[in-house]
């Protein structure tokens, strides 16, 4: 029997794209992992953090801390938001009391990226997912830099059926997304967008993938904008199609 | 006046990406340096050389005081002067007066970041003394009346055809855009000023407490001339910018040029300090050796800050920072550019000033992975951010936004609630609808958020949050499991 896994959806997950969130259950499902959802998730603070409001990310992650404490296994299909947890919320809390300081760093603990639990955990690299099209992966900063995973989500996508993984150049620079330096200061987050796309563009994949919807959320935006045929798609989504299930 | 005019960081931001020139220049510099240092340090066989040298560092700037009264002993015992200069004022006063007192006519600098930090060359030329850059970049610069765009490649925004255009009519000789031919045209040009200036200005990459030397790195020859031909050589150096024993040194030396231009060793690397002693084939009469602090103290005293006077000032962060690489270095407008300087400037010219360098990165971590020495940028950044969001007396920070401390204020009590958050969604979900295009995408938006749809579409919110999906779908088959925390 699976340890129970603890279902933390991403704030953009939750509003916006809640179809990734569908698609980590259903994979969680197929592995018979046992599953729980605390409805009373919100935010784990990161935006606020990373704009310097420390006091008000404190609070979002003390709230976090005390919903996610009990878990046994906390699991999120955001890369940036496993990061805030696991190595920001020390930080947060570095003036608290020592006992409070190894609560907060055992709930960092138990919380996973959603690429690193089925690979590094659960030891699964194949889920028996098919999805026929040429795919490439963007390597979000805090994933690739902050939690050094990039080769457990190409491992899992190279072992989808039919899913042709093409690399493209700079997929280790940064999308532009940043958070409220996206809107700060559009013009820099733009031109950073766009090489993004061009690198995107030049492999001739069908769909960019990733396993941050922020960064897939800008990327998404600018191919918009420009008409770009590529579409987006979270790994878990990949992860979760079956052959002769096409169900977004 | 639009937000763009209201901030000269994005207003020379817009300049920089729009320049094809700079962009082509960047690229280049990004591709080959910037990749190839992280390259290096990824198969490099001392793995342990960054480590050994950050905490040798660290130890220095612990013990600072000591290690620069060692300096300053070993100096004057060689027959230099060493001054301390508090602020930059007092730096460029001191050096004015040494200039004024030797009748200096003809100054010629080595390529110096404080020199551009204190001021100096304005001053020195109001006494009426002509003053030469003499680092083939920096020359490039001071002829087109230009500004540095890169720590170690100032001009880095110029392609050989301006420099081709500039140096025919500055230098007046026929056009080329060959690099040899220019090389020679300037160093023909240079070696005139060389041989008759009368005071050699260079900075001081390190010094060395335990030798009294400092040590200057070159790959063009033109420091050996500008510390040994004139009769008088100062240097400027940040306080921070020392290294206790040579042993130390050589660490630091050998990441300073594998960060900057992935060499083994540059062409040169003077070690000099002090008057011509007897027997001395050249060198000058007088050597005097400026230690400037400058705000620095105020940063060795701050531990959330101390780190970044570990900086070797390789500019490697440049290489690999994205946002460096589309905007260029002049839209920090300060000596110290791109990431370092997104940290640097603040600290040294004002939190307030420079509001827009802490908040302009994307805090994607490039640098910290790059930096030689490991410096954590990105934790700096967080912690300028911090005091721009509360304000700090301690820092003389002010709050930078009342809108958007009012907006993360609001974010903190709908977070605070489950219900709360979920009613907000939904009204803005009801909100958004004469929004969304045909395509399903929105396309436009009022007021701060319109800056998103300015160049991108959004995707709108769901009419169904995972929230409610998984209540209806999912939470019977898990309830079971899952009852104490679902209320919880």
């Amino acid at each position: 029997m699976h340890t129970k896994v603890t279902l933390f959806v991403q704030c953009l997950v939750d509003s916006i794209y809640p179809r990734v969130g569908e698609a980590m259950v259903e994979v969680f499902r197929r592995l018979k992992v046992p599953l729980e959802y605390p409805a009373d998730q919100t935010c784990c603070g990161q935006p606020a953090f990373n704009a310097g409001y420390a006091k008000e990310a404190r609070a979002a992650a003390r709230r976090f801390v005390r919903i996610f404490e009990s878990a046994e296994a906390i699991v999120c299909p955001s890369g940036s938001c496993v990061h805030m947890v696991r190595h920001h919320y020390p930080e947060l809390f570095a003036d608290e009391s020592i006992d409070y300081r190894m609560r907060v760093k055992a709930v960092g603990n138990r919380c996973y990226e959603f690429s690193e639990y089925l690979t590094d955990v659960l030891g699964v690299v194949n889920i028996g997912a098919s999805f026929p099209a040429k795919v490439s992966y963007h390597d979000s900063c805090h994933l690739l830099r902050g939690l050094g995973i990039g080769e457990q989500p190409r491992t899992l996508l190279r072992h989808v059926e039919g899913l042709q993984l093409v690399e493209m150049d700079d997929s280790d620079v940064c999308c532009g997304f940043g958070g409220t330096f996206s809107v700060n200061y559009p013009e820099i987050s733009t031109a950073m967008v766009d090489d993004k796309i061009d690198n995107i563009v030049a492999t001739g994949a069908d769909y960019v993938t990733g396993c941050d919807v922020s960064c897939l959320m800008n990327i998404e935006g600018r191919l918009s904008r420009r008409n770009t045929k590529v579409k987006v798609v979270h790994i878990a989504e990949i992860l979760a199609s079956r052959a002769g299930h096409n169900d977004e | 006046m639009s937000d763009v005019e209201k901030s000269a960081y994005r207003r020379d931001a817009r300049r920089g990406i729009d320049d094809e020139c700079l962009q082509s220049g960047l690229q280049k510099i990004q591709n080959r340096f910037g990749k190839g240092a992280m390259h290096y340090w990824a198969e490099t066989a001392d793995d342990g050389l960054r480590d050994r040298v950050k905490k040798s560092r660290m130890e220095t700037l612990e013990n600072l005081d000591v290690v620069l009264s060692m300096l300053a002993d070993n100096i004057e015992a060689a027959g230099g002067h060493v001054y301390y200069a508090r602020t930059a004022e007092d730096a460029v006063d001191y050096c004015r007066r040494v200039a004024v007192k030797n009748e200096v006519k003809s100054v010629v600098k080595g390529k110096s970041m404080t020199s551009a930090e204190i001021g100096l060359d304005a001053v020195l030329e109001a006494e009426g003394m002509e003053v030469t850059e003499t680092d083939l970049g920096e020359f490039i610069i001071q002829l087109g009346e230009d500004r540095p765009s890169h720590i170690i490649a100032p001009c880095i925004h110029l392609d050989r055809q301006r420099i081709g255009r500039l140096f025919q009519e500055k230098l007046d000789i026929p056009y080329s855009e060959e690099p040899p031919e220019l090389t020679q045209a300037a160093r023909r040009a240079l070696r005139k000023i060389l041989l008759e200036a009368d005071m050699g200005i260079t900075g001081c990459n390190f010094a060395v407490a335990e030798t009294g030397k400092i040590s200057l790195v070159s790959n063009e020859g033109n420091i050996r001339m500008s510390t040994t031909m004139p009769r008088i050589h100062l240097a400027l150096m940040g306080i921070e910018r020392v290294a206790a024993t040579m042993s130390d040194h050589q660490g630091m030396l050998q990441l300073l040029t594998r960060g900057a231009a992935l060499q083994k060793l540059s062409t040169y690397v003077s070690f000099v300090g002090g008057p011509r002693q007897p027997g001395d084939p050249d060198g000058p009469e007088e050597f005097h050796l400026v230690m400037i602090d400058n705000g620095r103290s105020r940063i060795l005293a701050d531990e959330e800050f101390r780190e970044v006077l570990a900086c070797i000032r390789c500019g490697a962060c440049l290489n690999i920072c994205p946002v460096y690489g589309k905007i260029g270095g002049h839209a920090y407008n300060s000596p110290y550019p791109g990431p370092i300087g997104a940290v640097v400037s603040p600290l040294l010219f004002g939190i307030n000033r420079y509001a827009d360098l802490c908040k302009g990165e994307s805090l994607c971590g490039a640098c910290l992975d790059v930096c030689p020495v490991r410096i954590d940028l990105p934790r700096m950044l967080l912690a300028l951010r911090r005091k721009l969001a509360y304000g700090d007396p301690a820092w003389q920070t002010t709050r930078h936004k009342w809108l958007e401390a009012m907006g993360f204020r609001l974010w903190r009590t709908l977070i605070a609630s489950g219900p709360a958050y979920r009613l907000a969604l939904r009204c803005a979900g009801l909100l958004q609808k004469p929004f969304i295009s045909k395509s399903g995408m929105i396309k436009k938006m009022a007021g701060p958020a319109s800056a998103w749809t300015r160049d991108r579409d959004l995707p709108p919110l769901a009419s169904e949050p995972f929230s409610r999906r998984w209540k209806k779908k999912y939470s019977q088959a898990a309830k079971a499991t899952s009852s104490e925390v679902d209320n919880g």
